[in-house]
């Protein structure tokens, strides 16, 4: 029997969800007429760097929900799990051009980096920067495909890109911190059961009920290894392990953490990993600046979790703290 | 509306109407290797596409072409909306002068090699790429021959495309979600791949009913012989 979800015609989902995003935060932020773009509500900011985003959907509360003050300008939505349109890509990048030019957070998909490409071609008058954000570890650096994904830490390259250009920072200095962010983050995930997408209505991946699989990405790529279920601990300490050896994370070093539901897991069970999570870093005497636990990045109704850190220094622990109003985040002014 | 560009509108048309049928087809192949999302973005696409063509007015075949591929960049979008689309885009100042033997052939290397820079391609990526190119090498070498008729060089596209099709089953991907799967996408051909025969098999069944002339997918000269 089909699992039970909750939509109308699967072909309206994206824009129905849109909708009721829109319409559920006035406040933070406005749908772009006629298109998938969801904006600041004050957009364009006058004389601040835009930072925008986007991808497919399926992820939230990414990409939306992270539109407001102190972090993204904007976000283009694509069907679940597709690419955004060119011509809405460029439609955000204008519209979130306060004149001093727009940086695009753009994870690495194929579709995603095309697009995007494409639509900074298209938006010629508005000066544009991309970075590309790859901190998935789980897939091996082998030179004949796309390469590392881009997942949860993504969240944290917002936080940092939009507090940078919240400061007034120039565009060539926020993508420049964008990308010292994106050097020093690494993620991996484990799926507990498949995703089921709205179109297709089945399970995208073929997992047994007593089989996890470490490092899937968040469209139910495939990961690292297949294997049977394990404890919350053996878990946290196989994934802890690999990130923290893929940073080269050493002693004294300080890291935000990041414990990131992938749809339909529990606060409870995210709380029992983030328990051990922060065990694990004690144990190794690198310094826990915070621990983020909740839905960031999620894989429609995927059960399982990912763990992403981010290596820390003076100026990303201060963009990090730095003030944001979003659906998703707020950190209050101190 | 000339000619040429009934006819193309007549093509768009068509093409459309069999992939969109194919959807199951493509779909299934793509879960096998990809995300499975393939056959629904097509769908969407080439739905928008068929509206289009109905509604708007063109002055020329690359007008059409041209609005083909701008409505696939803004409604299939995802990696094969931009590559499908741009490339149509890029390519479509080839046939403004209408449609023969030599603008088909630059309308074709035009869309192969955008295709190639733009997705980054080679052939053996195990992508859309290894269809189109055969099929281009297959016209090109129509054009050299003498006396090829239209329909035989568009039995020569296909035929040249169902091999590169082939191609495409043994490899192992490297484009895409599919390069994900590694060893997992062996044994299926690519999904874009598939569709490009699709597109080429429907133009084809065209050509042969504009001509009153059937002709049985081959290679050009004695390729077949070869073979």
């Amino acid at each position: 029997m089909a699992k039970k979800k909750l939509h109308n015609d699967p072909t309206e989902y994206v824009s129905e969800m849109l909708e009721g995003f829109a319409a559920a935060n006035p406040s933070h932020v406005r749908r772009v007429d006629e298109t998938d773009i969801v904006v600041r509500a004050d957009a364009p900011v006058k004389g601040k760097v835009g930072v925008v985003t986007g991808g497919g959907s399926g992820h939230e509360p990414m990409h939306a929900g992270y539109v407001g003050k102190g972090m993204l300008d904007g976000a283009a939505a694509g069907a679940v799990f597709t690419s955004p349109s060119a011509t809405d890509m460029q439609e955000l990048i204008e519209v979130c051009d306060g004149g001093a030019g727009v940086l695009a957070v753009v994870k690495n998909y194929e579709g995603d980096i095309m697009n995007f490409q494409t639509a900074s071609d298209l938006a010629a008058d508005t000066e544009y920067e991309q970075v590309i954000v790859d901190d998935d570890i789980s897939v091996s650096e082998a030179e004949d495909r796309t390469g590392r994904r881009g997942v949860a830490g993504t969240v944290f390259v917002h936080k940092i890109a939009g507090a940078k250009a919240a400061q007034g920072a120039s565009l060539s200095e926020v993508a420049a911190t964008a990308e010292k962010a994106i050097d020093n983050i690494a993620s991996m995930g484990v799926a507990l059961s498949s995703c089921i997408t709205p179109e297709k209505g089945e399970p995208t991946v073929d997992l047994s009920a007593d089989e996890i699989e470490l490092g899937i990405g968040i469209h139910g790529e495939p990961g690292v290894e297949r294997t049977e279920h394990q404890s919350a601990d053996d878990i946290t300490e196989r994934i802890t392990t690999d990130v923290v050896k893929d940073l080269d994370l050493a002693m004294g070093d300080e890291v935000v953490a990041m414990v990131n539901g992938l749809g339909a897991t529990t606060q409870s069970e995210l709380y029992i990993v983030a328990r051990e999570l922060n065990r694990i870093l004690d144990g190794k005497s690198i310094a826990v600046h915070d621990i983020w636990v909740g839905e960031y990045c999620t894989s429609l109704d995927m059960a399982g979790c990912s763990i992403s850190l981010l290596r820390l220094d003076d100026e990303l622990r201060e963009l990090l703290n730095y003030p944001v109003e979003t659906p998703a985040v707020t950190i209050a002014e101190p | 509306m000339t000619d040429d560009t009934t006819l193309v509108v007549e093509a768009v048309e068509r093409v459309a109407d069999r992939l969109v049928a194919a959807e199951p087809t493509l779909t299934e192949l793509d879960s096998q290797i990809g995300d499975a999302d393939f056959g629904v973005n097509l769908r969407r696409g080439l739905t928008a596409v068929t509206e289009t063509v109905k509604t708007d007015e063109f002055n020329g075949p690359d007008d059409v072409l041209d609005t083909v591929g701008r409505t696939l960049i803004s409604e299939m979008a995802g990696s094969s909306g931009i590559l499908f689309g741009k490339s149509l885009m890029e390519a479509s100042d080839t046939v403004t002068d209408g449609i023969d033997y030599e603008a088909i052939v630059a309308f074709a290397v035009a869309y192969s090699d955008n295709v190639a820079t733009q997705g980054d391609v080679t052939l053996g990526s195990k992508t859309m790429f290894d269809a189109i190119r055969p099929a281009v090498y297959a016209l090109k070498r129509g054009q050299e021959l003498d006396d090829v008729t239209p329909t035989q060089a568009s039995a020569h596209a296909v035929k040249a495309c169902e091999y590169g099709v082939g191609f495409t089953i043994p490899l192992r991907a490297k484009k895409g979600r599919a390069s994900y799967t590694e060893w997992r996408s062996v044994g299926y051909p690519d999904p874009g791949a598939v569709a490009v025969l699709l597109i080429l098999r429907e133009i084809h069944d065209l050509v042969e009913q504009e001509h009153d002339e059937t002709v049985e997918p081959s290679l050009p000269g004695d390729l077949d012989d070869v073979l």
